[in-house]
């Protein structure tokens, strides 16, 4: 009876040139609570709105398990429409973290209100989400998050996490599976890094251009360069580009398709 | 009547002035619990499931990269502390920010203020090198820690009751896994310019000249050649620069702007946010230093 279970019937056949493992010891599982289900966000500020970005496919390895998982959400606004929201949020990484953490700052936003009466800033917003993310310090959400709304002088303000809660603001960030392709062209498009004045001056004379908060049409076409780029180089990037655009009248969506390979 | 009268204004006038005994106890035993309600994953030993998780230099191959800051230095001086850090920061190989601030203002009155060039804003100074959430979120609970003492006591914490509240942070969660180097200076009364280095081991101590960081001995070599106690405040502001110029040109994790503040007995001082790359040509071409390094584009 052994002898039956253990045989293996292609043990004869063709196989890979290289020694196949057998039941070699026992292997050891470790504890392993996360995945990585890709893709890519990205956030730009303007001079009176903010936009957050990301693509909608979700993967599972080589798998490609949905064609539409948003990955930015609407914070502090009604349950289905999302209506009244006025801070927007971004996660990429382990989507089932993203959730929950997504479904907790939205509690946190809302009993804000409901407490103090007013709609929490997002400077107040960014503090409270860099603590929530610490308190996994121990345990940490697989999660790269970014938040962008209005600040209280109404420009576009846009704050970028790493998974444990060290934040800075910024006028752009991109995060996840492709950011490694997307951040060196928001560096050179949105902060013009190593972009200088024709004629300014001789070889180190030369005068660097100086950023300036771009208007929303441009902002918009390099939010769809940056994607419609990273899907031609990225496996876990395509299927559909999710724009949400926050400004003093509200939060408007656009939905742009991409390449479905 | 009178009697009532005069057992009634005839209390001492101070005496609703003093703690009870309640708030006394709640003094001494003053500092919240340590255990801030972190979750802790499932498992039996959870500072080796996190190291697995998250420690990219025993596991290049690790699913969460945490965000690191570096080279930092701060050194006393006759005329106060300077302070001065680059603003790299990295998660493995990739530049995850160029644009950091790894000085940190630890006090009430200062926070979220942070103009170059204005007046002294008072307080004392705390700088980020290792786990820059770790740097971040301690460095907030340690201002809400001073900003409570001011109240309680009515006067400013000195540094070293300030470090000192760091330093058992961080020996409480020793073995967790906390990353921080971090150093705290400031001006007060009692101490005059006062600098600690702090770290996530527990280690606390005083000291005149502090670099933290992975490019910290490069920083080390110019600090060292150059330092006297007696520099000018031009001088000093100059060497802090140069010393941290130094670390970013040799540490591959350490790069970007130059963060320069000057700590004096009326506060802290900014004295900017500088691009690294025309400050290194400068230096290069009009004092000749690092010869090393062609010139020809």
């Amino acid at each position: 009876m052994a002898s039956i279970i253990g045989h293996n019937p292609h043990s004869n056949s063709i196989g890979y040139s290289f020694s196949q493992p057998t039941n070699a010891g026992n292997k050891e599982h470790s504890f392993y609570p996360y995945t990585d289900n890709g893709g890519s966000v990205l956030g730009i500020t303007g001079k009176d709105f903010a936009v957050l970005a990301g693509d909608t496919r979700s993967t599972s390895g080589y798998n490609i398990n949905s064609r539409y998982v948003p990955k930015v959400f609407k914070i502090g606004g009604d349950q289905e429409t999302g209506e009244g929201a006025h801070i927007l949020l971004s996660v990429v990484g382990f989507a089932a973290d993203g959730l929950a953490l997504k479904e907790r700052l939205d509690a946190v936003v809302k009993m804000y209100k409901y407490q103090h009466g007013k709609p929490m800033s997002v400077r107040a917003c960014a503090q409270r989400l860099s603590t929530i993310l610490y308190g996994k310090r121990f345990f940490p959400y697989y999660v790269q998050a970014i938040l962008a709304g209005l600040d209280e002088e109404g420009k576009g303000a846009l704050y970028g996490y790493d998974p444990v809660g060290s934040y800075e603001r910024e006028q752009c960030r991109a995060a996840g599976a492709a950011s490694s392709l997307i951040m060196p062209f928001l560096d050179n498009q949105v902060n013009l890094k190593n972009q200088y004045i024709p004629g300014s001056g001789e070889g180190h004379a030369l005068e660097a251009k100086k950023p300036e908060p771009m208007p929303r049409d441009t902002v918009e076409q390099v939010v769809r360069d940056a994607f419609t780029s990273a899907v031609e180089r990225h496996i876990e990037v395509g299927d559909g580009l999710q724009m949400l655009i926050i400004t003093a009248d509200g939060i408007e969506e656009i939905y742009h398709p991409l390449k479905k390979d | 009547m009178m009697d009532q009268l005069v057992r009634q204004y005839s209390r001492s006038p101070h005496q609703n002035e003093f703690y009870s005994e309640q708030e006394q106890h709640d003094l001494t035993e003053g500092l919240p619990p340590l255990s801030l309600k972190f979750s802790l994953p499932p498992v039996a030993n959870h500072s080796a499931f996190l190291r697995a998780m998250t420690d990219d230099h025993s596991n290049p191959n690790c699913p969460i990269k945490l965000a690191h800051g570096t080279t930092t230095l701060a050194f006393r001086f006759q005329g106060g502390i300077i302070v001065c850090t680059d603003s790299r920061a990295t998660a493995g190989s990739w530049i995850a920010s160029q644009t950091v601030k790894k000085v940190i203002p630890v006090s009430r009155l200062s926070r979220g203020e942070d103009k170059p060039g204005s007046e002294p804003v008072p307080g004392l100074l705390g700088t980020m090198a290792g786990g820059a959430a770790d740097c971040q979120y301690w460095l907030r609970y340690l201002s809400q820690q001073c900003t409570l003492h001011e109240i309680r006591h009515k006067r400013r914490i000195t540094v070293a009751a300030a470090s000192k509240i760091l330093a058992n942070l961080t020996y409480a969660y020793k073995g967790y896994g906390l990353s921080m180097g971090t150093m705290l200076a400031g001006v007060t009364p009692q101490e005059g310019p006062a600098l600690y280095y702090i770290d996530s081991d527990g280690t606390r101590l005083p000291g005149n000249m502090f670099c933290v960081g992975s490019g910290q001995t490069f920083a080390y070599g110019v600090l060292d050649a150059n330092y006297r106690y007696d520099l000018t405040e031009e001088e000093a502001l100059e060497l802090g620069r140069r010393s941290i110029l130094a670390a970013m040109h040799r540490d591959a994790y350490s790069g970007g702007f130059i963060n320069l503040y000057h700590v004096k007995e009326e506060g802290w001082v900014h004295h900017g946010f500088n691009d690294m790359n025309p400050i290194f040509w400068k230096t290069k071409l009009e004092k000749g230093e690092f010869s090393n390094v062609t010139s020809e584009l």
